[in-house]
């Protein structure tokens, strides 16, 4: 059932989306970019502790994620899903003030490191840092339409290294014994941490084990948004006729180091590195946008420039809010201890 | 009021939350079309169907990891550990998520939700099938633990703990599910969490105990009445996180002495929380060393039966520690 798309000509009204919903593609994968991208400057000037990275991820997760009902449907995303989020809902200054840990991050309140997206308003389930645990709380919530006979679908994403977690293999099993309407997204960059896909995945293919639990399993080229939006609505509509979950696994590339606690050139080859930039998804998007007379020079320097904008204007607001309070920590132990 | 074994009072707690509330539902091994292996389910699957009491895989994670997931989407799941020896790999799911889910997403993610759990042992279930492992879990922040010894509290505390709002453990000793009947008021009787209940009044020393060791503490304290003269206050704390610590200390006060009493080994123990607290707490109350008596330091219940009663707590050994005390 395992079956292989390869990026292609543009084709995207084909897919039913309109000139506009691929340059708001596009400029979605701008903006996650450039956020991650301030974020390191600021790592770097000091502001901000940790940073883990979407950089290379972007096409992958803005196609897949495209599909999804905003305040409706539901995401248990991971820790590089800064462009899923903002897909899905959450802001460029939500992600800046979750990084600088402050009091009224949607996040967490300044609680979590960075990377722990979350957020109740956007049906965004709070991530924590062992890997693989908000796979079966995709499939709870999943369940829970299920019992409900809602029309709802869950979706969540993790890293091929997670993909080796014994709860990947509870939840994909469960959820293929009860059709159950979860899409389950693999987001395969070759490396977890240090250790290369060879030395982690048995068979080297994650979408293949799909076959195994009886739901569809898809590999696509994660550079590719329009083919990722593909394989990410046809699950959709799967999961919404009641016909269960599919895994999707997008093969994409780590434009950055696993973490700012990281140092990639120690163990891949520089050469191997140097070459990732001719994957990056962004430029590759661009280029076919530009192929198909979409965007011209001058929109991409004016959506360049309005981002640099918000970007700006994010920063500004979410260094203005407030730090915690310690004297808050102790709040939402419990309900009952709620202010 | 109606007479009911711990067992009839659990179903019954459920059966009537579940009609009261549509969200409430069941998840674990064994609990649809079986009942249950205890029969704790037993008859909700044919009244609630398949979804509402959905028997699943042989998957401890992912009972706790989709009850929260559940939980999260609006549901109250009230999901099994078919033995609390089998909770473990379900242990990530509880501690990293669960128990945290609230203070993480800084009060915006709540997880009404329980998670039911046989331990103990005196059933010939051995290493395996045995297991008192509720310090796990009390010392884990954020978890509710609950650990009823009567009928009555078994209903009314796993009634409550289905409407509560924040993750409950509810452990169940499997060997007190058919050992006695009891009265259970009719109706809507709920019993709220972190409220110890005075099991007996007495005015010479406080026996702390739950689950199980209410039945052996109470059948201690009948023998330390008559062959003693002796009057022990037996205290069943009934909910272990919060405790109730005001319960605690007021009975320290009348009696000015404290035997903490658990099935569970005694290193690190639960006992051991309760007994730091009244030393500190209630220090000017004693006139006698806080001692606890609690499952010995072996890995787990022995199954041979001369091992297993070498094991277990029971009303003479209770007796034996508490004479101990009052003599001091």
């Amino acid at each position: 059932m395992a079956t292989t798309r390869q990026a292609g000509a543009l084709g995207h009204r084909e897919l039913g989306l309109s000139d506009d919903d691929v340059l708001a593609m596009h400029r979605c994968m701008l903006l996650s970019r450039a956020v991650d991208e301030r974020m390191w400057l600021m790592q770097r000037a000091g502001k901000i502790a940790f940073i883990i990275s979407g950089q290379g991820h972007e096409g992958a997760q803005v196609g897949i994620t495209w599909p999804m009902r905003k305040h409706h449907d539901w995401l248990a995303p991971y820790y590089r899903s800064i462009a899923s989020v903002l897909t899905f809902g959450m802001t460029a200054e939500d992600i800046v003030s979750a990084h600088l840990a402050k009091g009224d991050d949607v996040s967490s309140g300044g609680r979590q490191m960075p990377g722990h997206y979350g957020g109740k308003p956007y049906n965004i389930v709070s991530l924590s840092s062992p890997v693989g645990t908000q796979v079966l709380h995709a499939v709870g919530l999943a369940m829970g339409a299920w019992v409900r006979g809602d029309d709802m679908v869950a979706m969540t994403s993790f890293g091929e290294g997670t993909s080796s977690q014994g709860e990947i293999h509870e939840a994909m099993n469960f959820a293929g014994v009860h059709n159950l309407p979860v899409i389950f997204v693999c987001e395969n960059n070759g490396y977890a941490i240090s250790v290369p896909l060879a030395e982690q995945v048995g068979g080297l293919s994650v979408a293949i084990r799909a076959q195994g639990y009886g739901f569809p399993g898809v590999t696509v080229d994660g550079t590719d948004p329009l083919a990722c939006y593909a394989a990410a609505k046809e699950a959709h509509d799967r999961a919404r006729r009641g016909e269960g979950p599919t895994l999707i696994e997008a093969t994409v590339v780590r434009l950055t180091s696993h973490s700012s606690d990281d140092d990639q050139r120690r163990y891949r080859d520089p050469a191997e590195v140097d070459a990732l930039k001719e994957h990056d998804p962004i430029p590759l998007f661009a280029n076919r946008l530009r192929d198909a007379g979409l965007l011209t020079d001058a929109l991409e320097e004016q959506l360049r420039t309005e981002i640099k904008a918000e970007i700006n204007e994010a920063s500004r607001r979410a260094e203005a809010r407030p730090d915690p309070d310690p004297a808050t920590a102790e709040r939402y132990v419990y309900a009952d201890e709620a202010p | 009021m109606t007479e009911l074994n711990i067992l009839e009072a659990i179903r019954s707690a459920m059966d009537e939350e579940m009609e009261r509330d549509v969200n409430v539902m069941l998840l674990g091994e064994d609990v649809g079309r079986k009942g249950g292996v205890f029969g704790a389910t037993e008859g909700l699957f044919a009244k609630y169907g398949e979804k509402r009491v959905l028997d699943t895989p042989l998957t401890e994670a992912m009972i706790a990891g989709a009850a929260a997931g559940a939980a999260i989407y609006g549901l109250r799941p009230i999901a099994e550990m078919q033995f609390a020896d089998f909770s473990y790999p379900a242990f990530n799911q509880i501690v990293s998520e669960i128990s945290r889910m609230r203070y993480r997403s800084n009060g915006t993610f709540g997880l009404p939700m329980v998670i039911r759990m046989p331990y103990g042992g005196g059933v010939h279930g051995a290493l395996y099938h045995s297991q008192s492992n509720e310090t796990y879990f009390t010392s884990t922040v954020g978890l509710k633990v609950v650990a009823p010894g009567t009928p009555a509290d078994a209903k009314g505390l796993l009634k409550a703990a289905i409407r509560d709002p924040d993750p409950v453990m509810f452990f169940e000793h499997k060997k007190t599910y058919r050992l006695f009947k009891a009265d259970v008021p009719d109706g809507d009787h709920l019993v709220p969490i972190g409220k110890a209940d005075i099991a007996r009044p007495g005015k010479d020393l406080s026996i702390f105990c739950y689950g199980y060791m209410r039945f052996c503490a109470l059948e201690a304290a009948e023998t330390l009445a008559r062959e003693d003269g002796l009057e022990a206050e037996v205290v069943d704390l009934r909910t272990l996180r919060p405790l109730d610590t005001a319960a605690v200390l007021a009975s320290v006060a009348r009696t000015g002495k404290a035997l903490v009493v658990h099935e569970a080994n005694r290193f690190g123990g639960f006992g051991a929380e309760v007994a730091a607290f009244i030393a500190e707490e209630g220090f000017e109350h004693l006139d006698g060393p806080v001692t606890r008596l609690a499952g010995p330091e072996v890995p787990g219940v022995p199954f041979a039966h001369s091992l297993e009663d070498w094991f277990m707590l029971n009303p003479a050994k209770i007796v034996e520690a508490a004479r101990k005390l009052a003599a001091y």
